[in-house]
């Protein structure tokens, strides 16, 4: 029993010392701003930054003293503190929020064929070009669902990304991850949006698509500076999104939406109070 | 002859061939459709180039688009008549593609200019122009340019050709009545790639199944020293890489051209229709389609056009039994499900399968159960399932470091897992995202 406690304690004793002195021997130097960095970092581990998750990047930062690279998730507050800790001014951007433009869910938009193959946007996306007679809208199997680190994706029963504007950082995951590039990034404070993402002839988009945009141009007409159609899609001037809202009333296929007001119909998200457009073309 | 005793390679499966319906049919000719739809992408590479004009009249086996680039090849006339459109029609890929709309005169009045030839009066460097110039591609459905494969580079000595009549694919019985039916062209044909390749060792595989076009051919060929080699009952035995290992034991490396191992495999359809290139002068217009299914009212083997909408090809066959459920271009296996009958028969079209409502069995997914029935299939020697785990994890760098790409896509994985998980489809899917990340660089 003694013999066993003076010999453990022996052990113990030679193990602490060799440690300590390999402690203090071997020691990396650690620049003390790039663990004060880390730990101002939301610490998700997106990638939005474009390093390795967040100590790839905090290194990056302590190495290079160059804070242009922004940390989406984090947004303007810690990259303040990230400039406060490296003594720099902070560099000020506009913090962005991906938006899906499409409201062209199953029950609106028809189906070129029955999709049978794996669960994946970018999969079904190469058999004949998705399985959407629209060649720009939502596929909905919920790729970028998935691959949101945030879980500010959710998809409606009937097939469409929504997205949670409170939840979204703006770093972009699901931006790359669209085969169709149906989901983009805007400011954050612009809350109007054309949610389609068809370049069809408004003859064409009709015949698939109950709500989208037809390239009408009534958009354009009624507040000039806030929209441009090209290729036959209306899309919103984001400088000048605060004149955009006269026009949303006017869009006769209702794919011109205020999300201050009311998210597409389906979404959990879309505020019970606030009344929706019938969806349906005239 | 027991299975042991034929050679082939390890892995791989075997389904329900379905042949009987269509093996004893003789090869019919199709009658002409009121319209020839011939698109210029019908091979792997550039699609061609358009250099017609509408209202023009052309005349069989007239080039109707030019090749763009070396691995690709022009496209011809099927038939003389009036061209009506050149313009996106339907194509097999499911997307609107360039095509040339042909209405036929019935005339049938061939091009001048192409003539006949006698192959040891040509060089070889003569041969593979002409070989290129009549459209060539092979015919077992890859439809790749032969004269790129006939085009080794001097760093790469080719010392075997092999014909693949191995025929695997359930129901498609093309190449086997072509055997039985046309062996001298194979034989002239070989004789025409023996001289462009300069090889003496010539296999011919066929698969057990086929035992009478092992009989006719077998003593045929070896007069010509050419080995018929009877392979096992087993797909994909076909594939250029299992043929090769199968007929020779040498084993194409990882990410390697199948002419590194010394040997260059064509098609028998292909071969019998360089022997026409080259013998008759006449371009590649047509080729031999098995339609078959069970919605499919009378199945025959037929001599089509190029350029025959598959909804004609129904017609000839007596039409639906029922509503198409699953439309196929190509065997079971591999082959490619279409949109609708508008798209037209191409090139590589080698069958027309069409299935009702059930008779496809879709299984829903299940867990994976560590059964090990993909990795005991997989041709490739893969882990099937858990390349495809990490596919659809995102995991691209970890499903190439279990060699994604040498997958070949063959769908024995799927077809053998009892969970029904898609695993060919997130094989393919990680294939697609690792050639992305590297043409990105």
């Amino acid at each position: 029993m003694l013999a066993a406690i003076i010999c453990l304690g022996l052990i113990g004793l030679a193990s602490a010392i060799t440690l300590g002195f390999a402690a203090r021997r071997f020691a990396v130097e650690v620049d003390p701003r790039e663990q004060a960095i880390l730990d101002v970092l939301p610490g998700v581990n997106c990638g939005a930054c474009g390093f390795a998750g967040c100590s790839g990047f905090a290194r990056e930062i302590a190495e290079s003293s160059d804070i242009t690279t922004s940390c989406p998730p984090g947004g303007a507050t810690v990259m303040e503190k990230v400039a406060n800790i490296m003594g720099l001014a902070p560099i000020v951007s506009d913090p962005q929020v991906a938006v899906v433009l499409c409201q062209g869910d199953n029950d609106h938009a028809k189906a070129k064929y029955r999709y049978l193959g794996i669960n994946d946007c970018r999969a079904a996306q190469k058999l004949a070009d998705g399985p959407k007679l629209c060649p720009g809208g939502c596929i909905g199997l919920g790729t970028c669902a998935r691959i949101c680190p945030f879980n500010a994706i959710e998809m409606t029963p009937a097939g469409l990304a929504v997205i949670n504007r409170a939840r979204c950082t703006g770093c972009g995951k699901c931006v790359a991850s669209c085969p169709r590039r149906t989901i983009r990034l805007t400011p954050l404070d612009a809350s109007i949006h054309v949610l389609c993402n068809s370049s069809d002839k408004g003859g064409v988009v009709r015949k698939y698509c109950s709500i989208g945009c037809i390239g009408c141009l009534i958009c354009h007409k009624t507040t000039p500076e806030a929209y441009v159609v090209e290729n036959n899609l209306a899309r919103v001037v984001y400088d000048h999104h605060l004149e955009a809202l006269p026009a949303v009333s006017k869009c006769p296929t209702h794919c011109i939406r205020d999300f201050a007001t009311g998210y597409p119909q389906g979404s959990a998200l879309a505020p019970a109070t606030v009344p929706l457009h019938s969806g349906k073309a005239a | 002859m027991t299975m042991s005793r034929l050679k082939s390679f390890p892995g791989g499966l075997h389904p329900n061939d379905s042949k009987l319906a269509t093996a004893g049919l003789p090869i019919e000719d199709c009658p002409l459709p009121p319209e020839l739809i011939v698109p210029f992408s019908q091979h792997i590479g550039a699609p061609a180039e358009s250099c017609v004009h509408v209202g023009q009249t052309v005349l069989k086996g007239e080039v109707i688009g030019t090749a763009k680039g070396f691995v690709s090849v022009p496209v011809h006339a099927p038939t003389s008549g009036e061209v009506i459109a050149v313009e996106p029609r339907p194509h097999q890929s499911g997307r609107l593609l360039p095509a040339v709309v042909i209405r036929p005169n019935g005339r049938e009045t061939w091009a001048p200019g192409l003539c006949c030839a006698v192959p040891q009066e040509l060089t070889p460097v003569e041969l593979r122009e002409r070989i290129w110039q009549a459209g060539l591609v092979g015919l077992g459905g890859a439809t790749f340019p032969v004269h790129v494969k006939l085009s080794p580079p001097d760093d790469m000595p080719i010392d075997t050709l092999i014909i693949n009549g191995v025929e695997c694919e359930p129901f498609l019985t093309a190449d086997h009545r072509l055997m039985l039916e046309a062996p001298q062209r194979i034989l002239a044909g070989i004789r025409i790639l023996r001289r462009i390749l300069r090889v003496q060792r010539v296999y011919v595989g066929i698969e057990a199944n086929k035992p009478d076009a092992i009989a006719l051919l077998t003593p045929l060929f070896a007069k010509h020293g050419i080995e018929v080699v009877p392979l096992a009952v087993k797909y994909p035995q076909g594939a250029e890489k299992q043929l090769i290992l199968a007929c020779t034991g040498r084993e194409v490396p990882t990410g390697g051209l199948p002419m590194v191992t010394g040997c260059v495999v064509q098609n028998v359809a292909t071969t019998a229709a360089i022997a026409d290139a080259i013998l008759d002068g006449r371009p590649l217009i047509e080729r031999i389609c098995t339609v078959a299914g069970p919605g499919i009212a009378t199945p025959k083997n037929l001599r089509i056009r190029v350029g025959t909408p598959l909804q004609h090809l129904v017609e000839v066959c007596g039409g639906l039994t029922c509503e198409p459920e699953r439309i196929l271009m190509g065997g079971p296996m591999m082959g490619a499900a279409q949109l609708s009958l508008a798209a037209p028969a191409t090139r590589g079209t080698s069958g027309l399968l069409i299935f009702g409502p059930g008779q496809l069995p879709v299984r829903p997914e299940g867990p994976c159960i560590r059964c090990a029935r993909c990795v005991g299939a997989c041709p490739s020697r893969l882990l099937p399932t858990t390349i495809s785990a990490y596919s659809r994890l995102d995991r691209y760098d970890d499903a190439e470091k279990y060699g994604a790409m040498d997958c070949i896509e063959c769908g024995c994985c799927s077809y053998a897992c009892p969970a029904g998980i898609p695993l060919v489809q997130g094989l393919r899917q990680a294939k697609g995202a690792i050639l992305e990340k590297r043409r990105r660089g």
